[in-house]
């Protein structure tokens, strides 16, 4: 689930290098929390949100088939 | 400049089928430099290694196919990919047995999936490329059903002179709802609402019907 967020996020992003994701597991809740570098901040969130949304329809989309909750939150 | 592999293989192609499967390209996406052509040798005496460079040819359509077939990947849905390319557009054609979690609700991980990969292909290109992807041939499958649900709500709409409003769909699909029904002498469509939440009402034609 981390590595897929990683895939996508680097594939987006001017600065590949500085992407972050940190995993953290609280019950049966995994948060995914994803930091970019500053400048590319709004390549993983988009206009009105629609980029980070899409983001989220995938990795829930992976999380549904293992059968785990998986939150994502873009973290400055 | 695309990603260089070197590889070692008995054979030269036995060297460029593992680069390809590692790269996970096809056979046209690349380019190969045979670096050293290897040797059968005689009972495996004095036999070398055939060894290869390969190269990644970079274009939109590897960007797209890249992303998409990594995020497959990543997910660990077992599916094949087609390309079919001209000079405005990229459909991406995907096959195989785990549809159902990447086409989601009503289309909507599909929809994430095309738009995510739309970006990827047109990050650094202004030549703007419109990537459409679909799986298992769910937009046709799904074209169909709206072109006859629009027909169906139309005479119901004729028959009980009530407007009928439709689920909340996408700009896509809300296209063919109104295209299927804009030549309809007795009814006539406009959508309400905002994104996602923007729908289709038909009503009846002003003037009960166009000559």
């Amino acid at each position: 689930m981390k590595e897929l967020l990683e895939t996508i996020a680097r594939s987006l992003v001017d600065y590949p290098d500085e992407v972050r994701v940190n995993e953290v597991e609280s019950d049966k809740t995994i948060i995914l929390e994803l930091s970019v570098a500053k400048e590319d901040m709004g390549k993983v969130i988009g206009k009105q949100g629609r980029i980070a949304k899409a983001i989220r329809t995938v990795i829930k989309a992976a999380a549904i088939k293992e059968n785990v909750r998986v939150v994502v939150e873009i973290v400055q | 400049m695309g990603k260089v592999l070197e590889m070692t293989g008995k054979t030269v192609e036995e060297a460029v089928n593992s680069a390809l499967e590692e790269l996970g390209a096809d056979r046209e996406s690349v380019d190969v430099e045979v670096i050293d052509e290897g040797a059968k040798g005689l009972f495996g005496i004095g036999s070398k290694s055939a060894k290869v460079r390969v190269t990644l040819i970079e274009s939109q359509t590897e960007d797209g196919v890249q992303f998409l077939s990594s995020v497959f990947e990543k997910m660990k849905v077992e599916v094949d990919i087609d390309k079919i390319e001209d000079e405005e557009s990229i459909q991406l054609k995907v096959t195989g047995r785990d549809s159902g979690i990447i086409i989601g609700r009503r289309g909507e991980t599909l929809d994430a999936l095309q738009y995510l990969t739309s970006l990827v292909v047109n990050r650094k290109n202004e030549n703007y490329k419109r990537v459409t992807i679909d799986i298992e041939n769910y937009r046709k499958k799904r074209e169909e059903t709206l072109i006859k649900l629009a027909e169906r709500l139309a005479e119901r709409v004729i028959k009980y002179r009530r407007n009928v409003s439709l689920e909340p769909m996408n700009p896509y699909e809300r296209r063919i709802i109104h295209s299927t029904l804009q030549n309809n002498d007795y009814v006539e469509t406009y959508s309400v609402g905002e994104d996602p939440n923007r729908k289709v009402v038909i009503t009846l034609r002003q003037g009960g019907g166009r000559k």
